[in-house]
């Protein structure tokens, strides 16, 4: 059953695992790239081939001195630093709010961003502003940037009665149309394919937007992430294709999502200019963002980017991932924590201090303590108002059809 | 007024939809050159270009995750799948995408998309060119379901779909592409003399959700749909009795209204789907019937489908209701 023992013929196949298990060390390849390793290319009139070395290699601009450096530093502005440092460092206290309220019955489920706060605010901070944003489930931070009312989202997360969403999709699954956010849905990886279409509309259109999308590792192993780089190389919509490859799916191990250890250069063989990024440096993920921005806006059609960071939290608040990862895996990440990093180069370049860095904080805890008060004024999961049952029964089409009616009238609310 | 084979009917609606609205476009496997292993997209792309009428990769759920993101940014797309049987590696983005984003969002987004697919047996197409699959969509809330049945109501079916702001599942009977079929596989008969091969050239629309009343009787309803409709015509012949004849044309929603002014009148209903019994939308007609019709039933509702199988390729005559089997079931409704 198990194969014979001799070193040639076909063996038993290979199931691998994560290199390490609870009650192991902790382990992670060293990190070899420095700012400054690789170019830029000119965005309009780079080829996939020219991208060889970016998709293998690491496009870094901070030190580890917390300097910046080499052609990719976006020089941003203190102030812009800053604006990002403030959206990751909100989003990383609301979500720390939401998940004692889950933990108190408050709410049903929460998704925290822990560790990943850089990839939606690095990246939509990077877009203009009617660019369109197809997001997972992990990245929320999206709508700081585009400027949502925390309570906005609060109500959505608890299901009241203000629930723009009106109670039909678990918390973290938000819609907002006014900041050009597309709604989130739970099957893993069918926004990635679905953004495609939405670029390739936006194309026939002639309009100037860009959309961008996600993807983790654990989902690019669904078909929808091929048909979209497939569609992608063959339409060539104004897209930007990112797979944030934060190591695990809930317990899944990124070995499982592809036989190789790198997910960037599997868009070369589609064709589509490719770049690894490290995912906790907001200057360089700032800076990739941009330059795939520059390629759709000039018509030179898709990026793809592994967004290469660590998925510091359990998967959501039904996980306990000390069961299945070692301890201590979060600090033995090479690529640090992502506000910590920005937080220090800023105090590097004298344009922050730890003293300011605790009031914003301060200031920001108050805020979202304060936000919340107000949402739970429209309800609470527990004991509600929730939103009338009515709602179960109308926007499944447009107009009520006769045969929702009659149900609606049997339940009789 | 012109004489049109159902290819053709829809053909003229999809060039209208393409001339009267810049919204519209289609795309799919052989859709755009080629025009279609069916030709329903015959002269299209030449007519309205490469943007409007394009070929795609082989990649069904690719197509309509392309489609569910065009809809969602205003544009209206039509997907046709080369065969339904085709349908299944875009399920997820159909069931679990295309027919929830309304109402996952609160209202803020939705995607007006159509996935037209060539469905049902009779033409010698084994397992997986012959599957009539309705039932695999009329289960999902959110979207609409309709199965034309020939030239006429296929061109105005069309349209009111492609208008529609809700999704739907437009199934083409392909056996009834070229002719009506009575179940005789040796006679082919052509729409040329058909009074439903009669097709107004310009734009009209048959409304979502009503029902056609292909003969009027006095003794038993028959519900049918797709190619099955023919068939059904042909097995009320054989039976000698007064039916009513109602070509559903729309499964979701279907038409309450027409159904049960039939059976109080009639007392008695057949039922005639070419898919399988188990589960099948003719299940689904059976217990509404008689949860509406309960008093007016004279005699139990019979079924006659496809049978709980494969669909075969040589014997497929024996897997589709025949004229024989229909008209057997309208006379045991007689004698119930």
């Amino acid at each position: 059953m198990q194969g014979d023992e001799s070193d040639t013929g076909i063996k038993p196949y290979s199931v691998p695992t994560a290199p390490a298990r609870p009650g192991e060390q902790a382990v992670f390849e060293e990190w070899t790239a420095t700012p400054g390793d690789l170019s830029r290319p000119d965005p309009a009139t780079c080829t996939s081939d020219d991208t060889a070395e970016h998709a293998f290699g690491l496009v870094r601009v901070l030190d580890d001195e917390h300097q910046a450096s080499g052609e990719w530093h976006p020089e941003l502005s203190a102030d812009e630093l800053r604006t990002g440092l403030e959206f990751m460092s909100r989003l990383r206290i609301f979500d720390d709010r939401m998940m004692k309220m889950q933990r108190t019955g408050k709410l049903s489920f929460y998704m925290r961003s822990l560790g990943e706060e850089a990839v939606a605010i690095a990246q939509t901070m990077a877009l203009e502003e009617q660019d369109w944003v197809f997001p997972t489930y992990r990245q929320p931070g999206a709508q700081f940037v585009r400027g949502r009312s925390m309570v906005s989202m609060i109500n959505h997360c608890i299901g009241n009665v203000e629930d723009n969403i009106k109670g039909r999709q678990m918390p973290v699954h938000y819609s907002w149309r006014e900041g050009h956010f597309i709604s989130v849905s739970s099957p893993v990886g069918t926004q990635f394919s679905q953004a495609v279409g939405v670029a390739m509309a936006s194309a026939y259109k002639g309009d100037d937007q860009v959309t961008i999308t996600w993807i983790g590792d654990g989902a690019s192993a669904e078909g929808d992430y091929h048909y979209a780089l497939n569609f992608a190389s063959v339409f060539k919509p104004p897209v930007i294709l990112n797979v944030v490859n934060n190591q695990w799916a809930i317990s899944t191990h990124r070995n499982l999502a592809t036989g190789g250890s790198n997910f960037a250069s599997r868009g070369l063989a589609y064709n589509i200019p490719s770049i690894r990024v490290d995912g906790n440096d907001f200057l360089a993920l700032y800076s990739v963002t941009k330059w795939a921005r520059l390629r759709a806006g000039a018509g030179a059609g898709p990026t793809h980017i592994e967004v290469l960071t660590y998925r510091a939290a359990g998967h959501s608040s039904s996980d306990d991932p000390s069961r299945y990862r070692p301890e201590g895996e979060r600090e033995a990440w090479p690529g640090g924590d992502p506000i910590e990093r920005l937080k220090l180069h800023l105090i590097a370049i004298d344009e922050w201090s730890e003293e300011r860095h605790s009031e914003m904080e301060e200031r920001i805890d108050s805020e979202v303590m304060a936000a919340y008060k107000e949402a739970v004024t429209h309800g609470d999961l527990a004991s509600g108002p929730w939103p009338p049952a009515s709602t179960i029964f109308t926007e499944v089409y447009e107009e009520v059809p006769w045969h929702i009616q009659e149900q609606r009238e049997e339940l009789g609310k | 007024m012109a004489n049109m084979n159902m290819i053709q009917s829809l053909n003229s609606a999809l060039d209208i939809m393409l001339d009267r609205d810049e919204t519209v476009l289609m795309f799919g496997q052989d859709v755009g050159y080629f025009g279609g292993v069916f030709r329903v997209s015959d002269g299209l792309q030449a007519k309205h270009g490469v943007h409007r009428v394009f070929d795609s990769p082989l990649a069904e759920g690719g197509l309509a995750a392309i489609a569910f993101g065009m809809g969602l940014n205003g544009l209206r797309p039509i997907v046709e799948i080369q065969f339904s049987d085709y349908i299944f590696p875009a399920y997820d983005q159909i069931v679990n995408e295309i027919a929830k984003l309304r109402h996952r969002s609160g209202g803020e987004f939705w995607t007006p998309v159509v996935v037209r697919a060539p469905a049902g047996g009779g033409i010698r197409g084994g397992h997986h060119h012959s599957q009539s699959p309705e039932s695999q969509f009329t289960h999902t809330p959110g979207l609409n379901v309709v199965y034309c049945s020939n030239p006429y109501n296929a061109k105005g079916l069309l349209i009111s779909a492609i208008e529609s702001n809700d999704p739907i599942i437009f199934l083409e009977p392909k056996r009834c592409y070229r002719g009506p079929f009575y179940g005789d596989p040796h006679n082919v008969p052509t729409w040329k003399d058909h009074p439903d091969g009669e097709v107004p050239e310009e734009y009209y629309k048959i409304p979502l959700g009503e029902a056609r009343l292909v003969e009027e009787g006095s003794d038993c309803t028959v519900i049918s749909w797709g190619a099955m409709v023919h068939v059904a015509e042909q097995g009320i012949r054989d039976s000698g009795i007064s039916c009513d004849l109602i070509d559903l044309q729309s499964l979701v929603p279907w038409d309450r209204d027409a159904v049960v002014k039939s059976v109080e009148k009639t007392g008695r209903c057949v039922i005639v789907h070419e898919a399988p019994k188990t589960s099948g939308f003719g299940a689904e007609m059976a217990a509404s019937v008689q949860e509406r019709c309960f008093y007016s039933l004279e005699s139990r509702i019979e079924r006659v489908t496809g049978w709980d199988t494969p669909f075969p390729h040589s014997t497929e005559w024996d897997y589709m209701p025949s004229p024989q089997r229909i008209a057997d079931a309208i006379k045991r409704t007689m004698e119930g």
